[in-house]
């Protein structure tokens, strides 16, 4: 008995001590000079927490721990290693795993106390239940569409809304049911199965430039289901570490919605995404001014400030090592090279970011769409790859538009805007992009990867002195 | 019971309240590797699912806590190894800032 409640006190100061080490992991995440540091306390405290858990006097039998964590480890390894470029669909796999493992524990822990469950802990069992089990779905369908194994378009009919919304006040409805009756142990399925289907039918009808919104959703639900755990164990860390990951999830899925201009009941219950064919109509007796590499690699060389704005075609197109490329050539040439980067460019939030880090771009050549707006008025050339709606300027002016409002770069106020762009096909929200039409612009035909290659050659080659 | 049940709501409280002004300050730069970061360390649930796998109460919770354990373990591995493999990717062009 002695040694027992020795051992439960110095698992509640390592407990203590991994709260600690989280927090500040967070904290030193603030810079990218300390943030590693942040990652070897996140570690450590992880480490010691799970050192900690294995002195727990209850646990009587290490096969199927021991067995799990090695298997857990060899799964994690390659999971840690994929490709840059594959890191969204890799994160979303990864909340899908944690909600998984919150909703077993869950259910485990309701077969064990049923029916001697408290009102107030069957209510967060539930809430534990339902929000691990549609984020696991509703993850997995995320990833899959972004691994493009599920089609990307949203996809929509008549009635989803109201589906969806049902799906949720049945699950709702049998968990109230259960916080009265905690003894009806054949209903328990049902919160799970139900928020399992939900989570397949809230992310069908999401479009690939809602990802990033989507993500730091599911994030905060994953974060906010470990917290629900922490409460039915009576786990302060895990408490501390779902309210933190619960917290940063919701700071994300606020910033990107924002930066789309719309609200989570948009993005989850509005999906838009067809092709609005009369603008398109419209804007065909316009004409464009198009470009060869030869000419671009000319108007660049005679700059003195470029800005290159990335979108997820720079990604898709894995372009970011010949923009790399193009940044030497400028910087050698003396020509002074920003990138400016969209909150909502890319699959994820910071997606633009860590490409270019990996390709080597430095870090404080990256700034943020509010950072770099004012310095559009005295850029020579705003050279867009692979992006689009987050350079429309009719966000700006026409309230008709389904992005009016949305905040932009303003590429438009540079002195020449240069496109490069496969051809005339609008974005993902099916809107004509006026800025192509305009005179100051050059759209530049081609594959972003190839088309900046060949720009590289004309600067190294035949341009120079 | 109602007063650990309180106990917990404070500290829900008050770690969501760091989680606001800590998440904050981090700069979009790094909204990647925050999101895999706060990914592994949300694993942490791995402790519930050790000691369910481990006390043996019931063959389904002990069939339920190892998938749990398994799932929450590659989390936790390949969230570490991921953020820190991006971190070591973002360069100062300004030599001497790491």
């Amino acid at each position: 008995m002695e040694s027992a409640s020795v051992s439960q006190h110095l698992i509640e100061v390592i407990y203590l001590i991994a709260s600690i080490l989280f927090i500040l992991s967070l904290k030193w995440m603030s810079s990218p000079a300390t943030a590693r540091r942040g990652v070897l306390a996140g570690e450590i405290g992880m480490v010691l927490a799970i050192a900690g858990t294995l002195l727990h006097h209850g646990i009587v039998d290490y096969k199927w721990i021991a067995i799990a964590l090695v298997l857990g480890t060899v799964i994690g390894i390659p999971l840690g290693k994929v490709q840059m470029t594959a890191v969204p669909q890799r994160t979303a796999l990864s909340h899908a795993f944690g909600a998984l493992c919150v909703t077993l524990v869950g259910t485990a822990e309701f077969y064990l106390r049923s029916p001697d469950v408290p009102k107030f802990m069957m209510a967060v069992l539930s809430m534990e239940v339902i929000l691990g089990s549609l984020t696991f779905t509703g993850s997995l369908m995320a990833a899959g569409k972004l691994q493009e194994v599920l089609p990307q378009r949203p996809i929509t009919y008549k009635g989803q809304n109201f589906v969806n919304l049902s799906l949720l006040a049945a699950s709702v409805v049998v968990a109230a049911y259960l916080v009265a009756h905690p003894g009806a142990r054949q209903l328990f399925p049902l919160i799970v199965g139900i928020p399992l289907a939900f989570g397949v039918f809230m992310v069908i009808p999401i479009g690939g430039a809602d990802m990033p919104t989507v993500i730091s959703l599911l994030n905060s639900y994953a974060g906010l289901s470990a917290a629900a755990m922490g409460f039915v164990l009576n786990s302060k860390l895990l408490i501390i570490a779902g309210a933190l990951d619960g917290s940063s999830g919701f700071i994300l899925s606020v910033i990107m919605s924002k930066a789309m201009n719309r609200s989570f009941t948009n993005v989850l219950f509005g999906a838009f995404g067809q092709v609005q064919t009369s603008a398109a109509a419209e804007q065909e007796a316009k004409t464009v001014r198009s470009a060869s590499a030869e000419e671009a690699a000319s108007i660049l060389a005679a700059a003195n400030k470029v800005v290159i704005v990335p979108g997820y075609g720079m990604a898709v197109a894995q372009a970011q090592h010949k923009v790399r490329e193009l940044y030497d050539a400028l910087t050698k040439r003396g020509v002074d090279v920003k990138f400016a980067i969209h909150p909502v460019a890319g699959r994820m939030p910071g997606h633009m970011n860590v490409l270019l880090a990996e390709a080597d771009i430095p870090y404080d050549r990256l700034l943020d769409m509010d950072e770099i707006n004012g310095d559009f008025p005295q850029t020579d050339v705003a050279l867009i790859i692979g992006a689009n709606d987050v350079t429309n300027p009719a966000a700006r002016t026409e309230t008709s538009s389904p992005i009016y409002g949305m905040p932009i770069l303003d590429v438009d106020k540079s002195r020449t805007v240069m496109v490069i762009k496969r051809g005339m096909s609008p974005g993902f929200a099916g809107i004509d992009n006026p800025l192509y039409y305009f005179d100051k612009t050059l759209m530049l035909f081609g594959d972003a990867k190839g088309f900046v290659g060949n720009i590289v050659r004309e600067l190294s080659g035949a341009g120079g002195h | 019971m109602s007063g650990s049940l309180l106990d917990s709501l404070f500290i829900f409280m008050l770690a969501g309240f760091i989680g606001f002004d800590v998440i904050r300050k981090i700069s979009p730069l790094l909204h990647t590797p925050l999101m895999s970061l706060t990914n592994a360390l949300d694993a942490i649930a791995v402790v519930g699912a050790i000691v369910l796998a481990g006390e043996g109460k019931s063959t389904l919770a002990v069939i339920l806590g190892t998938i749990a354990i398994v799932s929450a373990t590659s989390n936790i591995v390949g969230g570490f190894i991921i953020t820190d493999r991006m971190l070591r990717m973002f360069k100062s062009s300004r030599p001497g800032k790491a």
